[in-house]
């Protein structure tokens, strides 16, 4: 359970970040946090204490084996997670270039 | 069935050959784009019109289903099909003139196909974190094209709508991650039955995250805060992907689907769509009218009729699922139709501001009496399309006995009619003087305004008696009807 409650203080510190910081940098450093919480929350629900990788050898003792699936679906979210990642850098790069400031609340030409 | 993968399958073809042809004209790009989509297109309406009522299954690398991912072809799948394609197809006649005055070359034909792949792909797959990997494709496409123009609000909008994105897309792998936990599968199918007999807070987590996920990509209200800049800094062609479809395809489809489908519309969620909807229907066009800059004006609207959408959901009865996916389509035709119109103007004019415009009826015809449909149709004016799918939507909510929902609707429906009065009485109708326009609306933006003003009036004949039967009721049935959707894939 504590490791639930855990990995839940790190998706709020993620959505903290996200709410708070005014440095474009460290919102996307928040993003990163928040997608690291989820991922981690997906492997938990697969972990079984005890249990061997998912791998099948040769003379393998038949132990209970973890989950292979979330694993998979983890590399896959972790790869989606980099593009966005990069997209927003390159959004931010250029947004430097327009308005020479990271700070977002100087980055407001578009009215609400 | 073969013809299932081609719907991705030939969008992420085209998108990949244009990269490695497109040389540095755009010629090849416009060429591959077009005969893609118009390819898809027509497979969409072969699907929907000769094929009505099989529901087609295919499953990739013939896995069979408890270890593969499947593809699934029902009649609302296909109806969503034409929807995006034959948006996508008058997007791409209205780009090829005004996406050269950005720039000449491919790329943006090669973010455009993808963002056609990503969108059908979440239409047909029957997996839940495929959905979410075909929803990232079309959203990375969608930042990537909100940006295209260069300008520094284009990349202050793309900036927070990629955040908002994010966002969303985390509360959804969250939503997946309990899913996947509560029942061990992920086709949406199986979700569904092996739910039926499980704790009701579990349905209710599920529920709770995939409305907060979905609901952020479909802007509705109190989600919404990211629309109106995104959509109205985007180009735009695009500015219509994203408002007549993107939010559809990625929001209210998925969201139909998941809380029809798969959780067997609970009541606790049928409420909060209504709730959400009326809201979204309010707030959205209170916002509106305020506007001065045309396209912002749109997109408040989209948050409006969204909520028309969710309101037909949450009635839940089969009229007003009717209302809800009718008013989808409408809604695809007339707010396309309507960025179109505030592209043309923005060429012609090179304003967005109300104020700055006037007396375009004589400089440019096609788009003021284009102009004067759409906004007739958004209205909800007979005899045009958004009047019926309103009309259907308030009847239901009165039979349904929500009788104060269908009023809030009728305010709604007035007040938009108010602010497109002001859009044209301004805008197009304005008294001031303009002589000269900057440059000249070529043949493809004509082509593809006049398209979706003919579609705007044509779909009217939906609702006559033996063709509402013939074509809309498959639909309704589709989403209504979860056993079958459950006995679809697993043949039980």
């Amino acid at each position: 359970m504590t490791v639930y409650v855990l990995c839940f203080a790190l998706f709020l510190v993620g959505v903290y970040g996200i709410l708070t910081k005014r440095d474009l940098v460290k919102i996307i450093l928040s993003i990163a946090v928040m997608g690291y919480a989820a991922n981690l929350f997906f492997i938990l629900f697969a972990y079984k204490s005890g249990a061997i990788y998912p791998i099948l050898t040769k003379g393998a003792t038949d132990a209970p084996m973890v989950d292979p699936l979330p694993q998979a679906l983890v590399l896959t979210s972790i790869v989606i997670e980099l593009g966005t990642t990069a997209l927003l850098v390159a959004l931010a790069v250029r947004l430097y270039q327009k308005y020479k400031t990271f700070d977002i609340t100087k980055i407001r030409r578009l009215s609400g | 069935m073969i013809i299932l993968p081609l719907f991705i399958a030939i969008p992420l073809l085209a998108a990949f050959l244009i990269t490695f042809i497109g040389g540095r004209e755009d010629r090849w790009g416009i060429g591959l784009s077009l005969a893609g989509v118009s390819v898809v297109l027509l497979l969409a309406l072969y699907t929907f019109f000769m094929r009505n009522g099989d529901r087609l299954v295919y499953e990739i690398g013939g896995w069979s289903t408890p270890f593969g991912i499947n593809l699934i072809l029902d009649a609302f799948a296909s109806f969503m099909l034409i929807t995006v394609n034959l948006l996508a197809f008058t997007s791409l006649l209205f780009s090829m003139q005004y996406i050269r005055y950005l720039s000449r070359d491919w790329k943006y034909y090669a973010l455009f196909m993808l963002l056609v792949t990503g969108m059908n792909g979440v239409i047909m797959t029957g997996d839940l974190f495929n959905l979410f990997v075909y929803m990232e494709i079309a959203l990375l496409a969608a930042f990537a094209l909100v940006a295209y123009g260069g300008r520094a609000e284009e990349f202050e909008a793309a900036f927070k709508y990629a955040v908002m994105g994010a966002l969303s897309s985390v509360i959804i792998l969250v939503g997946i991650a309990v899913t996947y936990s509560a029942v061990s599968t992920l086709t949406m199918a199986q979700i569904g039955e092996e739910l039926a007999g499980k704790d009701p807070l579990i349905l209710h987590w599920i529920g709770g995250l995939f409305l907060v996920g979905f609901g952020l990509k479909a802007a509705s209200m109190p989600f919404h805060a990211w629309l109106p800049d995104a959509h109205s800094s985007a180009p735009a062609p695009i500015s219509s992907m994203l408002s007549g479809v993107l939010i559809k395809a990625l929001g209210v489809y998925v969201l139909i689907r998941v809380f029809f489908n798969v959780l067997g519309a609970p009541d606790m969620f049928l409420t909060a769509f209504l709730v959400l909807g009326t809201i979204s229907i309010l707030v959205g066009v209170f916002m509106a009218i305020g506007q001065w800059d045309f396209k912002r004006l749109l997109a408040y609207h989209s948050i409006s009729q969204i909520g028309y959408i969710l309101l037909g959901m949450g009635i839940a009865t089969p009229l007003g699922i009717l209302g809800a996916v009718f008013h989808l389509l409408n809604h695809a035709l007339f707010k396309g139709l309507l960025f179109y119109n505030a592209g043309a103007v923005e060429t012609a004019l090179g304003t967005r501001d109300l104020r700055r415009m006037g007396n375009l009826t004589r400089l440019l015809p096609t788009t003021s009496s284009t102009s004067m449909v759409a906004s007739l149709s958004i209205s909800g004016i007979p005899p045009f399309n958004g009047f019926f799918s309103k009309l259907i939507i308030i009847i239901a909510a009165i039979e349904a006995g929500l009788p104060i929902y269908a009023l809030l609707a009728i305010v709604g429906s007035l007040l938009t009619l108010a602010s497109f009065m002001k859009v044209q009485r301004y805008g197009f109708r304005g008294e001031k003087m303009i002589e000269v326009v900057k440059q000249h609306i070529g043949a493809g933006m004509n082509t593809a305004m006049v398209i979706l003003a003919v579609l705007c009036l044509v779909t009217s004949v939906l609702v006559i008696p033996g063709i509402k039967e013939a074509v809309m009721d498959p639909v309704v049935s589709a989403i209504l009807d979860q056993s079958e959707y459950i006995r679809l894939i697993t043949g039980r």
